[in-house]
């Protein structure tokens, strides 16, 4: 642009500004979902230091904000992978049918809470929660029931485990070999996210520097063995969930991110050994252009980082590739059918910020997990974007809106504000065991929740368009007692007849790798194929490495 | 003349690890005056129950969206009454379905409360509770 042009410009877009002033506006406060000031008009004056080629480029090309991969979903559309698990293993086993019939792409696994803090489905502390948020599995044999029928070697599994994600990539690993399946043919990705556990989603067992070693154990192994697998998913997705900003999602999940790489440095690892597997996962919340350019800033920021910082020099190791899932906190129990609208223009956000698989909410989630049925019109919408939208025609299509390019670069400069902070803090754990994150999201958590209460925030169906006397008439799907104790008998019958001789070496075998650092993966393998329970497993670990408990604040 | 602070033990039972609810009610509740005690996570029953009582409190909230409240707000109940507490309020909220709430507020818990729920809705309660059972007394 010319100065001339510039001056132009200026001179119009001030007097617009004059007769905009001039005209009463229906509110008051102007802002995203974030709480961060939006203006009413973007123009090339917002953009005025831009550089195509050092800001942009082209798909698949450095800094790989307009794409990861050159022609996008033109070449592939994302992968469609609804997260699901209840109840037993045969009874997410048979949802997992049911997806897969319906057109899904990939599995996702959701465990339950005494899976996820590695407790046995008949410890006192299960009481209650098996298989209701999620599927239990206690044993190889959980495993292999929760795959029955799927071949291993070509379905892709993604597994939101954290603490305990080494023994159930092991149980895994297990299942697969007795299904004759080799570990360096199997595809998918742990969460095995520690980090964000202690910000955000709080399943942690073990104090960070045992865990952070846990998961550099799992990437060097799957470094060495397990070429397809994603050994880490780095997450936003929580953090956002626990009320964060867009900003603090991007910030705070990146210097997660980083933390990952420099403890792998630290192993020893090349990083252009280990950089390629990355991955990364975000939330899509309901400002629309706020979230994309999220996910473009996302990108950039990463490009920068790996190969400026880290020294990456595989084209690959730059690549931040990520999962999206839509926003359980923005879905509202009342009016639920209204949540299908909210996903829908969620996941066209993560669409159009070029997100590699993508789980769209079910609309009965804040009232349970979702039924049948629920589920499949989430994922039906996912296929009504992919095939009837059109907005997969062209890559990055929204790139060069004056909006939308100003709010990439505000996203890069508040997140480059936040490392700045962390590393005043001495880093990311030192920033977790002083509260930091959990306070500035709790704070944000609380002045969205005022926003609504005070009505500067519309909320349809909560704050206001309220249908008084409203009576949910959707189906909603039951966990029984009975699949308790389906599991528990199950369990204690697999424990009875195993050889218990070998399954106490095989606890002794981990008891001694975790003490003297050797990497855990082959004795966790040995382990699981000896029928060791989890709960046994972890409770040797937990003896080990002792377990952390979190400052409690509000 | 100045009225009596309302002492309020906020808990998060069991593996449930979803603290935003249970971290912006105790704002909200501190803000409205109240004295709010935070027990953090993975809380037994019998740790909340004692909290209460070395803690003198008014009121106890509980906070669970893990699907396990037909397990911990019976139990909390029942403790309570082991140990006498019939004048404290049992109140809470998370992502329970309305045939649940009815089946728990008849077992005797005070109201309980879903999501999009307005924290000054929650506020006024516990506060028309707090002044009638000083009424009461």
């Amino acid at each position: 642009m010319s100065a001339q042009d510039d001056g132009k410009i200026q001179a119009e877009r001030d007097a617009w500004a004059e007769k905009a002033a001039a005209q009463s506006e229906w509110k008051d406060h102007w802002f995203t979902t974030s709480s961060e000031p939006i203006e009413p008009l973007y123009t090339p004056l917002d953009l005025d230091d831009h550089d195509y080629h050092r800001d942009l480029g082209f798909p698949g090309s450095y800094p790989f904000t307009r794409g990861v991969y050159t022609n996008l979903y033109r070449g592939r559309l994302w992968t469609m992978r609804m997260f699901a698990g209840f109840g037993t293993a045969e009874d997410t086993n048979a949802r997992f049918h049911y997806l897969l019939e319906r057109g899904q792409t990939g599995l996702s696994t959701a465990f339950d809470l005494p899976t996820l803090y590695g407790y046995d489905s008949d410890h006192e502390f299960s009481t209650g929660e098996v298989g209701r948020c999620g599927v239990a599995v206690s044993s190889l044999e959980d495993m292999e029931i929760l795959f029955d029928r799927i071949d291993l070697g070509s379905v892709s599994t993604s597994m939101t485990i954290n603490s305990p994600a080494a023994v159930l990539l092991a149980f895994y690993v297990a299942a697969a070999e007795r299904q004759g399946v080799g570990p360096e043919k199997l595809s998918g990705t742990t969460q095995n996210d520690i980090l964000k556990e202690y910000i955000a989603q709080k399943e942690f067992i073990f104090p960070p520097e045992p865990s952070m070693r846990l998961i550099t154990d799992t990437v060097e192994y799957c470094t060495r063995h397990m070429p397809r697998w994603h050994p880490i998913s780095i997450s936003g997705y929580h953090i956002r969930e626990a009320g964060s900003t867009a900003a603090q999602e991007l910030a705070f999940t990146l210097a997660d991110g980083f933390a990952y790489v420099e403890a792998a440095l630290e192993r020893g690892l090349a990083v252009d050994e280990f950089a390629p597997r990355l991955s990364f996962f975000f939330n899509a919340h309901n400002d629309f252009f706020e979230e994309i350019a999220k996910y473009r800033a996302a990108r950039r920021i990463y490009a920068r980082r790996m190969r400026e910082k880290y020294g990456a020099r595989n084209e690959r190791s730059l690549l931040m590739r990520f999962h999206t899932q839509t926003a359980g906190c923005s879905l509202t129990a009342q009016q639920p059918e209204n949540n299908i609208v909210r996903v829908a223009i969620q996941a066209l956000a993560g669409v159009l910020g070029g997100t590699q698989s993508l789980h769209t909410n079910s609309m009965d989630e804040t009232l349970a997990l979702p039924s049948d049925k629920a589920v499949k019109i989430a994922l039906r919408t996912q296929q009504i974007i992919a095939h009837e939208s059109g907005v997969t025609n062209s890559i990055d299509p929204l790139a060069g809106s004056y909006l939308l390019e100003s709010l990439t670069d505000r996203m890069e400069t508040e997140a480059e504000a936040y490392f700045d902070r962390i590393d005043e803090l001495g880093g990311v754990i030192p920033a977790i065991e002083k509260g930091f994150f959990q306070q500035e999201i709790a704070r944000a958590a609380y002045r969205y929740q005022r926003e609504i209460e005070q009505r500067q925030r519309t909320i349809v169906g909560v704050n206001d368009f309220v249908d008084p006397g409203e009576k949910i008439e959707i189906p909603i799907l039951e966990i029984t007692d009975e699949m308790q104790d389906r599991q528990i008998a199950r369990l204690r019958a697999l424990r009875a007849r195993r050889d218990d001789n070998a399954a106490g070496r095989a606890l002794e075998e981990i008891d001694r790798v975790c003490r003297e650092g050797e990497n855990v993966m082959p004795a966790l393998i040995e382990a699981a194929k000896a029928w060791c329970t989890l709960g046994e497993i972890v409770d040797v670990m937990r003896e080990v490495f002792g377990t952390y408990t979190e400052p409690a604040m509000f | 003349m100045e009225t009596e602070r309302i002492r309020i033990i906020v808990a998060k039972p069991g593996l449930d690890g979803h603290d935003r609810g249970a971290k912006v009610v105790a704002a909200a509740l501190r803000d409205a005056g109240m004295e709010v005690i935070y027990t953090g996570l993975r809380q037994t029953p019998e740790m909340i129950v004692e909290a209460a009582l070395q803690e003198d409190a008014d009121v106890i909230a509980l906070s669970i969206l893990s699907g396990a409240h037909m397990t911990h707000f019976p139990r909390v109940l029942e403790l309570m009454r082991e140990k006498g507490m019939e004048d404290i309020l049992l109140t809470g909220g998370g992502i329970i379905p309305e045939a649940d709430m009815a089946e728990l507020e008849a077992l005797g818990t005070g109201r309980l409360f879903g999501p999009g729920t307005d924290t000054t809705d929650i506020v006024a309660y516990i506060q028309q509770w707090h002044a009638s059972r000083s009424d009461a007394s």
